[in-house]
C-alpha cells in the first residue's frame, strides 16, 4: 500500500532551488534510507514534507495517505502522521514536556474526533514510553529540550514519536552527536515502533546507523534529485567508496 | 483654559473643605503639595520620563470628583466581586476615594486586624486618631517635588487604606484592598494609603483595581510603605479594569536594616497604566524583589517607571518586568538604579523583557543604571523580540495548533512573575486569570454586580 507518493517535487528557500524534481514512493512497512552529500537537499526535503514556513514548493505533488499533504498546515500534517524527528531539536523555556506533550496528543485526539486522554491514562503513557528510550523521569517535568545533552535530546526526539505513532516518521541525522550507547537505545526504540502500518525515511550520513535500523532502500539525493536507489547494500558501498563515483557517473567530475 | 486651571480653581476654593474632610497631620503639607502642582501643572510630553504618555488629555475629561467624601450607596461586600477574592483574605475596600469602613463586614474584618494589633481603616478617620505615627511618616517617602501627579495627589487625597502593622505582630493572612470605580458619571478618585511595617512584623498587602461601571474613570493613588528592621512585607497589585479607566499608581517604599520586600504588579486590563515605583533600600542588609507584568491589547497604554535606590552598603535588589503586547498596545518601561557613593558590595540587577505580537503594538524601554561606588555586582538587560518562530514550527511539527502554540509560550513567558507569587492561592488564580485574559475568554465571576 502506498503510504507517501512524492512527485517532481520543487522546492526554493528564498530564490535558491533546493529540490530540483524529487520522485519518491514509500510503502507501508518499508524503512528508506536518504544519503547524499552535505547540502543535497536532505533536510530541505523533510522540512518541506513537514510545512517549515522556511521552504517554499514551486512545483510537484505530494500525497500521504491518499491525502494532498502540501495544501495542509504543518498541524495537520502532524495530526495525519507525519513526524520529523528533528536534527537540532528546539529548546522552549518555560514549557514543561508533560504539558507539551499533553497539549499535542489531545490536539490529534480533538482533529480524530476523540475525547481528550484522562490525565492518570496519559502519565501512564508517558511512563510507558519514556522507559522505552531509557529518558530520566526528571527529564518530563523540565522545559522542553531546556539544558538536556545531546543525546538526551535525540533520545526525546524518539520518546515524543512513540507518543505520537506516526505513520511516517522523518529521522534527520538522529544520528548525529550520539554515542554508540545512545545510538543503540535511539534504534531500538525505533525499531519497536515499527509495523506493517508505518514507514520511516532515515537520512543519514554513516551506514552506522543502519545498522541498527536496517533499511528495505536506499537512496542517494544529489543536488536537489534522487539520482540512485537501491537496496541496503548500497549503504555499505557508499561508505567504502564514497560518492565521487556516483557523481561521475552522473558526469559530474 | 489649560487643563491644570480647572483643578487650580477648585482647590483655591475648597481647600477649607478638603482640610475638614482630611486628618489634620496630612493637610500640614497640603498647600505646599498644590503650590507645587500649580507650578508644574501635569507632566507633558516634553518631560524625561513622560514622552511617552498624554496626562493632559487623560485629565481632559470632565469627571466629577468628590471634595465632600460622600459614600456612595454601594456596598462592595454585597454587590462587587473581585477576581481574585476568593482568597482567604482581610478584604476591605476603597470605593472610588472613599475607605468603606460602614458596613458590618467591613466592621468585622478591622475587628479582626485590632484582635492581632494591627491598627487598620480608613486614613481620615483612624489616621486622625494617631497622628503620631501621621506625622512622623505621611508624606515622607513620597516627595511631591519630583512628580505633579503626586503634588496633585498630596494637595487633594483625603482617604485611603492606613495600616500599621506593630513590632513583631506576623499577620496571620493577607490584607486585601480592592480600589474599585463605581458612579455613573466620569469620575476622578485621588486616594492615598499609608502601610506602616514597624520592625520584625510580616504582611502581605493584595491591591485590586477594577471599575465596577464603564463610565471613564481617573484615580490617581499613592502609597507610601515603610518597612522596618527585620521586617517582611510582600505587596500584589492587580489591575482589571476596562479601557476607558486611567491608573496613576504610585508606590514609594523605604527599607530600614536587613528588611525584606517583595513588589509584584500585574497589569492584566485597563486604558492607560502608569506605575511608578520607588524604593529606597535604606538600612544594610535590605533586599528586595520587584517584579511586574503588564498584558496589553487594542489601544492599551501601559508604562512601569521604577527607581531603586542603594543608599547603603550590602543591599540586595533584584528586578524583573515582562511585557505582552498585542494589536496596537503601547508600553513603556524606565527602569533606573542608582548606587549611591559608599554603597559598597551592593547587588543590583534588573531585567526588562517584552514580546510584541503585531507590527502595530510599540515598546520603549529604558534601563539604566548609575553607580557610584566601587564593590558592585549589577547588570541590567533588556530585549524587545517576537515570538520565538522555531520554537512555534516546532511544537506545529508535533500536531499543536498555530494559537496554542502561541498561547504556551506566552505563558511560558508570563510565568516567571507568576512564580515570584508566595501566596500559593493567589498564584494559582493568576495563572488562571492570565490563560483566559491571552485567550480573550471572558472571566468575569458572573455572581456581582459588575459582571451581570
Amino acid at each position: 500500500m502506498k503510504l507517501l507518493e512524492i512527485k517532481d517535487l520543487h522546492a526554493n528557500i528564498g530564490d535558491k532551488e533546493i529540490l530540483k524534481g524529487v520522485n519518491l514512493t514509500i510503502n507501508a512497512g518499508e524503512v528508506h534510507a536518504v544519503m547524499g552529500p552535505n547540502g543535497s537537499g536532505k533536510s530541505t526535503l523533510s522540512a518541506v514534507l513537514t510545512g517549515s514556513p522556511a521552504y517554499t514548493v514551486t512545483s510537484g505533488e505530494v500525497i500521504f495517505n491518499g491525502k494532498n499533504l502540501l495544501e495542509m498546515p504543518p498541524e495537520d500534517r502532524a495530526r495525519e502522521g507525519i513526524f520529523l524527528s528533528f536534527q537540532y531539536p528546539v529548546e522552549i523555556p518555560g514549557v514543561s514536556m508533560v504539558n507539551f506533550m499533553r497539549t499535542a496528543v489531545n490536539e490529534k485526539r480533538k482533529y480524530q474526533g476523540l475525547d481528550p486522554m484522562s490525565a492518570s491514562d496519559f502519565l501512564k503513557l508517558m511512563r510507558e514510553r519514556k522507559e522505552l528510550v531509557e529518558l530520566d523521569n526528571k527529564l518530563a517535568n523540565r522545559s522542553v529540550n531546556e539544558g538536556f545533552s545531546g543525546g538526551e535530546k535525540k533520545r526525546n526526539e524518539i520518546f515524543q514519536m512513540a507518543m505520537l505513532e506516526p505513520k511516517l516518521s522523518i529521522l534527520d541525522e538522529t544520528d548525529s552527536g550520539l554515542d554508540i550507547d545512545a545510538l543503540r537505545i535511539v534504534a531500538k526504540g525505533v525499531n519497536h515502533l515499527r509495523n506493517a502500518e508505518n514507514a520511516s525515511i532515515v537520512i543519514t550520513h554513516y551506514q552506522r546507523l543502519l545498522d541498527y535500523i536496517v533499511p528495505d532502500v536506499v537512496h542517494v539525493l544529489y543536488k536537489g534529485r534522487i539520482v540512485k536507489t537501491a537496496g541496503k547494500e548500497l549503504a555499505l558501498t557508499l561508505e567504502e567508496k564514497g560518492y565521487d563515483w556516483i557523481k561521475k557517473e552522473l558526469g559530474d567530475l | 483654559m489649560s487643563v491644570e486651571q480647572e483643578y487650580i480653581d477648585i482647590y483655591r476654593q475648597f481647600s477649607t473643605q478638603i482640610k475638614q474632610n482630611a486628618a489634620e497631620p496630612t493637610n500640614a503639607v497640603r498647600d505646599a503639595a498644590f503650590d507645587c502642582f500649580a507650578q508644574q501643572g501635569f507632566p507633558t510630553a516634553a518631560l524625561e520620563g513622560y514622552q511617552h504618555s498624554n496626562l493632559q488629555e487623560r485629565y481632559a475629561v470632565n469627571y466629577g470628583i468628590n471634595l465632600s467624601q460622600f459614600n456612595i450607596a454601594f456596598n462592595p461586600y454585597e454587590s462587587f466581586r473581585c477576581d481574585v477574592q476568593s482568597i482567604k483574605s482581610h478584604l476591605l475596600f476603597v470605593v472610588n476615594d472613599v475607605f468603606c469602613d460602614e458596613t458590618q463586614q467591613a466592621q468585622l474584618v478591622l475587628d479582626k486586624l485590632s484582635q492581632q494589633g494591627v491598627i487598620a481603616g480608613s486614613l481620615r478617620k483612624v489616621g486622625a486618631q494617631h497622628p503620631e505615627l501621621l506625622k512622623r511618616f505621611y508624606a515622607k517617602a513620597a516627595d511631591f517635588n519630583t512628580d505633579a501627579t503626586v503634588a496633585f495627589n498630596t494637595a487633594f487625597a483625603m482617604d485611603g487604606l492606613f495600616l500599621y502593622v506593630p513590632k513583631g505582630v506576623k499577620l496571620d493572612a493577607p490584607v486585601q484592598l480592592i480600589n474599585v470605580m463605581n458612579g455613573d458619571a466620569d469620575s476622578m478618585a485621588t486616594s492615598r494609603n499609608l502601610v506602616i511595617i514597624d520592625e520584625g512584623a510580616r504582611a502581605q498587602l493584595l491591591v485590586c483595581g477594577h471599575a465596577a461601571k464603564s463610565c471613564k474613570y481617573l484615580c490617581n493613588r499613592v502609597t507610601e510603605v515603610f518597612v522596618g528592621k527585620n521586617a517582611n512585607y510582600e505587596q500584589y497589585k492587580l489591575e482589571d479594569t476596562t479601557a476607558d479607566t486611567t491608573n496613576i499608581g504610585s508606590l514609594f517604599v523605604q527599607q530600614d536594616e536587613a528588611s525584606d520586600v517583595l513588589i509584584n504588579e500585574i497589569t492584566l486590563h485597563n486604558g492607560f497604566t502608569r506605575n511608578n515605583v520607588n524604593v529606597d533600600l535604606l538600612g544594610e542588609h535590605a533586599s528586595l524583589n520587584l517584579c511586574g507584568m503588564a498584558i496589553g491589547d487594542k489601544q492599551e497604554h501601559i508604562e512601569n517607571h521604577t527607581f531603586i535606590n542603594h543608599a547603603v552598603p550590602h543591599c540586595h535588589s533584584t528586578e524583573l518586568y515582562k511585557y505582552v503586547l498585542n494589536d496596537a498596545a503601547v508600553g513603556s518601561f524606565d527602569g533606573k538604579i542608582l548606587v549611591r557613593p559608599g554603597a559598597q558590595k551592593t547587588e543590583a540587577y534588573q531585567s526588562n523583557k517584552n514580546i510584541v505580537v503585531t507590527q502595530s503594538a510599540k515598546m520603549y524601554t529604558k534601563p539604566h543604571l548609575e553607580i557610584y561606588a566601587d564593590d558592585v555586582k549589577c547588570s541590567h538587560g533588556a530585549a524587545v523580540g517576537q515570538l520565538d518562530e522555531e520554537a512555534i514550527f516546532y511544537m506545529r511539527s508535533r500536531g499543536i495548533s498555530l494559537t496554542e502554540a502561541r498561547m504556551l509560550l506566552m505563558l511560558a513567558f508570563a510565568n516567571d512573575v507568576v512564580e515570584n507569587i508566595k501566596i500559593e492561592a493567589l498564584r494559582t488564580r493568576m495563572h488562571l486569570l492570565i490563560e483566559k485574559r491571552f485567550r480573550g475568554e471572558n472571566y468575569k465571576c458572573n455572581s456581582c454586580d459588575s459582571c451581570k
